[in-house]
């Protein structure tokens, strides 16, 4: 007879967006049990990078979250221990042409429209910003909103801050959804026991779609497999998230050709991260030195000091993209008692507490902070509005 | 490319002119080049020029094969085989080793052979290509520094890369004076140097024995060697030993040399602190029970300005693992690779023979090198596999790994060693997190493994990617039921300058497939 137990909400997945989800929750006042079926920051936040970047996002639906995100994440800061290592360093995207950086100026007038801060850097002061970057760059953006933070270490300090409101159920794989009269949702089954809830949480991450389907409702998300590269630990030599314009200039020209930017990064810890890849090919794990040739290729052009400096290893992960690039969040209709936070793709991290400040407002039935439309979980289905 | 002082840089490769499908030669060709395209990959590439990948290399060229042997080191031999460098002028080093002559033959084939031995190559990935051919990607130089990373191509993969040495932490062990057993043991081989002038051996493991027996040859004066597991379990297993006698006579010939020199055995014991302010002083030697846990009261001191500590190897498959090989859990909790009867690796085209796929010693790695050079050349010769010709060197192998696995049973780490880590020993030396940080993410950040306590802590971020503490945090965050394998998963086997990365282009990779598309940007 499998044991039983109850709480207000269920959350399923204790990666950053699940933690995200039960600490705005219990901070509404309600009891969750967080479910994962490997451990805290097992998954793709694992293997993610931490930038909370408004620099890069078009404006639209995904920039709004990112701007709200940004601002919860410095209250965090101050409420979190400094194990998460939040830093609002900035980011600073440059350009090698005057093609680029004309692209890169009527990007950032339409972000400013938009609520984004971004200040122009002519190609005689980006030293000053940063010391080390290659000489003869045309010019800049900085984006001081930019920052960073350990996703590991952010989600484990999200859920222990909750308190004693979150309990963590971990090594345990949920294999059903419970439900009740009407199709509503009413709890999980796992391998040893049900867990019952009136609200459970889908942020299963990348696996979202197949919790989805566990549900009997359709999320197409998809893997999208990236890599970093980590340097030795060095004494600061990049300041700021350092990319160059030309994926910025790739968008703003709507040109299909590939993206070949890195993002180039110190950490408090030393070493300097170089991100991220983006393919689609499944969950193919085999090592592509393409990919991190092109990473070095791309950091030791825009910093060429790293060029004798030591990759000692390199990491991959599968970030959840839905096909319009925007997560699902929300309740959705077609299973009462389900809600879904997942599909954050490359963002996941920096959209994680705005995600988890929208599940609990829909389930305390408070006001959500922005129009939710856009994310409604079901956009997908043929006969979907 | 750095060729050994006795091979010129451009010596022949056996198959000139054939393309990747057909490799008729069936002798070496001492000529040099003939004209063989430069690209033209190897029949074979052997990594580690150990016992194992000496053998293999030789075989498979003798019986026709082009073969490639690649090693980090400048010299042929491995860890077993070390001998100092010619400059230190050491007239006899086969006075540290038994049985030299075997190495003395590979050393003699090889030579004779038209292997082309690349010493100073350090491989820090291996790819196998779209159209099924292996590249190897190496670090040049005596350090791997050296700007010159080499691409060797093969249509056939033999890793050899041997073991490293598998400590468990304790208080103390960050100070000067405490080495490796292992380690010691090769800077004596390689250097004739002593790590100090009274060395306690610790740790478990039949190594330690022949460590013990090396340093008091040498002149060391080893107060004590204190092993923590019992020899009671390999008597549980009567027939793997009988059928054994030349390890059972090697471990008589090391226990002699110990009586000899007064040295005494302690076992059951672990060494639990190490006293000294600059250096070593002292050891503290425990009794442990059944699990490993100390026995309270039972701590004794012994003087002494050295400890070398090991608790066995661990197989060195980090190549390996990346290419997706499939593993298997070995008895003393290591993981080695999982191989076939003919010491085929799960991927095919990669081989591996040695202490990759288990640690036994080197006999055994000559006799799976020797298999495996055999069979990789009727495999590529065309030649139906003779079952016969290789049934000899199989029923060899599986006697000798019979024993390896009561060995590996009896030295397991028992789950009670954590209780000599106070919470301020550090565990993961390259980024300083002490056992208490580690026991803080397990009891309250809900990391429940070595993968999660590494992003939770970051014990095994370090230089040495959890090499040096890759046990210990797995033990920790099992919290006493049976620890799960380090992964061994380290995408490079050694650290590579991004310059390197930078430079390599058009390598004919799956990810660049038009079908797959490839377009870094910012996450
Ligand atoms: C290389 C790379 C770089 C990135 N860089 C950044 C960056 O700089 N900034 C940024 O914001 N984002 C970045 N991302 C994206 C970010 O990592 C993800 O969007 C984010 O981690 C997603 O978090 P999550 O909580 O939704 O998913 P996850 O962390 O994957 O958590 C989902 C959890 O659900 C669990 N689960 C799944 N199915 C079940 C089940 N049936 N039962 C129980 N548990 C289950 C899993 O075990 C997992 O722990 C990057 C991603 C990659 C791969
Ligand atoms: C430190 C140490 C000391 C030892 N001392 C003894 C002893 O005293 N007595 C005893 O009986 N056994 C000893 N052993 C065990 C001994 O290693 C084996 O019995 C035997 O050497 C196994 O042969 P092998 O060919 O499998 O590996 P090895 O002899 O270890 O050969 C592996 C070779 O691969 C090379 N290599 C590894 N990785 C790479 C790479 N990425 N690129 C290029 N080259 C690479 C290494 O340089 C090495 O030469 C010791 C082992 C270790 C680790």
């Amino acid at each position: 007879m499998p044991t039983r137990e109850t709480s207000d909400v269920i959350v399923i997945g204790a990666g950053v967006v699940g933690a995200a989800c039960a600490h705005y929750a219990a901070l509404a006042g309600l009891s969750v049990t967080v479910v994962d079926r490997g451990y805290v920051a097992g998954g793709t936040t694992g293997a993610g990078e931490g930038n909370l970047l408004v620099s890069d996002k078009e404006p639209g639906p995904e920039l709004q979250l990112a701007l709200l995100s940004t601002a919860l994440w410095t209250e965090l800061a101050d409420r979190l221990p400094p194990t998460v290592e939040y830093e609002a360093k900035g980011g600073l995207v440059v350009a090698s042409g005057e093609t680029g950086l004309h692209a890169l100026r009527e990007f950032g007038a339409r972000q400013e429209k938009a609520g984004v801060i971004a200040h122009e850097v002519p190609g005689d002061r980006l030293h000053d910003l940063e010391p080390h970057l290659a000489p003869g760059l045309t010019g800049g953006f900085h984006y001081p909103q930019d920052a960073q933070v350990m996703p590991a270490q952010a989600a484990a300090q999200l859920l222990r801050a909750a308190g004693d409101r979150v309990r963590l159920a971990l090594g345990e794989e949920v294999t059903g959804l419970l439900t009740g009269a009407g199709g509503a949702v009413r709890g999980v089954r796992t391998a040893t026991r049900e867990l019952h809830a009136p609200y459970v949480v889908n942020a299963a991450g990348t696996w979202g779609g197949a919790l989805a389907e566990l549900a009997g409702v359709h999320l197409p998300v998809l893997p999208r497999r990236g890599f970093v590269l980590v340097t030795e630990p060095l004494p600061r030599i990049v300041r700021h998230k350092v990319y160059a314009a030309d994926y910025v200039a790739d968008v703003a020209s709507g040109s299909a050709a590939l993206q070949t930017s890195a993002v180039v990064e110190g950490t408090p810890a030393g070493p300097v991260l170089i991100g991220a890849s983006r393919e689609r090919v499944g969950f193919d794990r085999t090592l592509s030195t393409e990919v991190l040739h092109r990473l070095a290729a791309g950091a030791t052009a825009l910093f060429p000091v790293l060029g004798t400096v030591r990759a000692i290893r390199t990491y991959l992960g599968f970030r959840p993209y839905l096909p319009d690039h925007l997560p699902a969040i929300g309740p959705d209709p077609r299973a009462p008692g389900l809600l879904h936070a997942c599909g954050h793709e490359g963002a996941g991290i920096g959209l994680a507490p705005v995600t988890g400040q929208i599940v609990a407002a829909c389930i305390t039935g408070a006001e959500p902070p922005l129009d939710l439309h856009p994310f409604r979980p079901e956009r997908f289905d043929a006969t979907a509005p | 490319m750095t060729a050994s002082a006795s091979e010129p840089e451009d010596v022949a490769r056996s198959c000139s002119a054939s393309g990747p499908k057909d490799s008729t030669r069936t002798a070496p060709d001492p000529v040099p080049d003939t004209g063989r395209r430069a690209d033209a990959p190897y029949d074979l590439v052997v990594v580690g020029a150990g016992s194992a990948g000496l053998a293999g290399a030789v075989a498979a060229s003798e019986l026709g094969l082009s073969v490639a042997l690649l090693d980090s080191s400048a010299q042929s031999g491995g860890q077993f085989y070390r001998h100092p460098a010619p400059a230190l002028g050491a007239r006899r080093p086969e006075a540290l080793h038994h049985d030299w002559s075997a190495f003395a033959d590979l050393r003699r084939r090889l030579h004779a052979s038209g292997v082309d031995h690349l010493t100073g190559h350090h491989v820090w990935s291996v790819v196998k290509e779209t159209d099924g051919t292996w590249t190897a990607h190496a670090l040049t130089g005596a350090d791997g520094c050296a700007d010159a990373p080499a691409r060797i191509r093969a249509r056939a993969l033999l890793l050899a890369t041997g073991a490293y040495e598998r400590q468990l932490p304790f208080p103390g062990w960050t100070l000067p004076g405490v080495v490796g057993a292992g380690g010691a043991q090769a800077m004596l081989k390689s250097g004739l140097v002593l790590p100090g002038r009274s060395i306690v051996v610790a740790g478990s493991g039949p190594l330690l024995l022949a460590v013990a027996s090396s340093l008091a040859s040498a002149g060391a004066r080893v107060p004590a060697v204190v092993e923590a597991a019992g020899y009671l379990r390999y008597g549980r297993r009567p027939r793997a030993l009988a059928t054994n006698p030349r390890k059972a006579a090697e471990a008589l010939v090391h226990a002699a040399a110990l009586v000899r020199h007064r040295v005494p055995v302690r076992l059951r014991s672990a060494v639990t602190e190490v006293h000294g302010t600059d250096r070593v002083e002292a050891v503290t030697v425990s009794r442990l029970d059944r699990e490993w846990r100390p026995v309270r009261g039972t701590g004794r001191r012994i003087a002494c300005d050295a400890l070398a500590v090991g608790h066995g190897l661990v197989p060195q498959i980090e190549l390996a693992v990346a290419v997706g090989c499939t593993t298997r859990a070995l008895p003393d909790g290591t993981l080695g690779l999982a191989l076939d009867d003919l010491q085929e690796s799960s991927v095919p085209g990669l081989w591996a023979a040695g202490e990759t796929g288990g640690v036994g010693g080197a006999e055994l790695a000559r006799t799976e090198g020797e298999l495996a050079g055999r069979v990789i050349a009727a495999r590529l010769l065309g030649r139906p596999a003779r079952v016969g010709a290789t049934a000899g060197l199989r029923r060899r192998r599986d006697r000798m790994r019979a024993f390896a696995d009561v060995m590996s049973a009896a030295h397991a780490p028992g789950p009670g060693w954590t209780g000599w880590l106070s919470d301020d020993t550090d565990v993961c030396r390259c980024e300083e997190v002490p056992a208490g940080r580690i026991r803080e993410a397990i009891a309250a950040c809900g990391a429940r493994d070595a993968r999660t306590v590494k992003l939770l802590t970051r014990a095994g971020m370090g230089w040495c990617q959890g090499r040096m503490c890759g046990t210990a945090v797995a033990c920790l965050a099992s919290a006493g039921s049976a620890p799960e394998p380090p992964g061994e998963r380290r995408p490079f086997a050694v650290p590579v300058p991004l310059s390197t990365l930078a430079a390599l282009d058009g390598s004919p990779d799956p990810a660049s497939a038009p079908d797959s598309p490839t377009d870094p940007v910012p996450s």
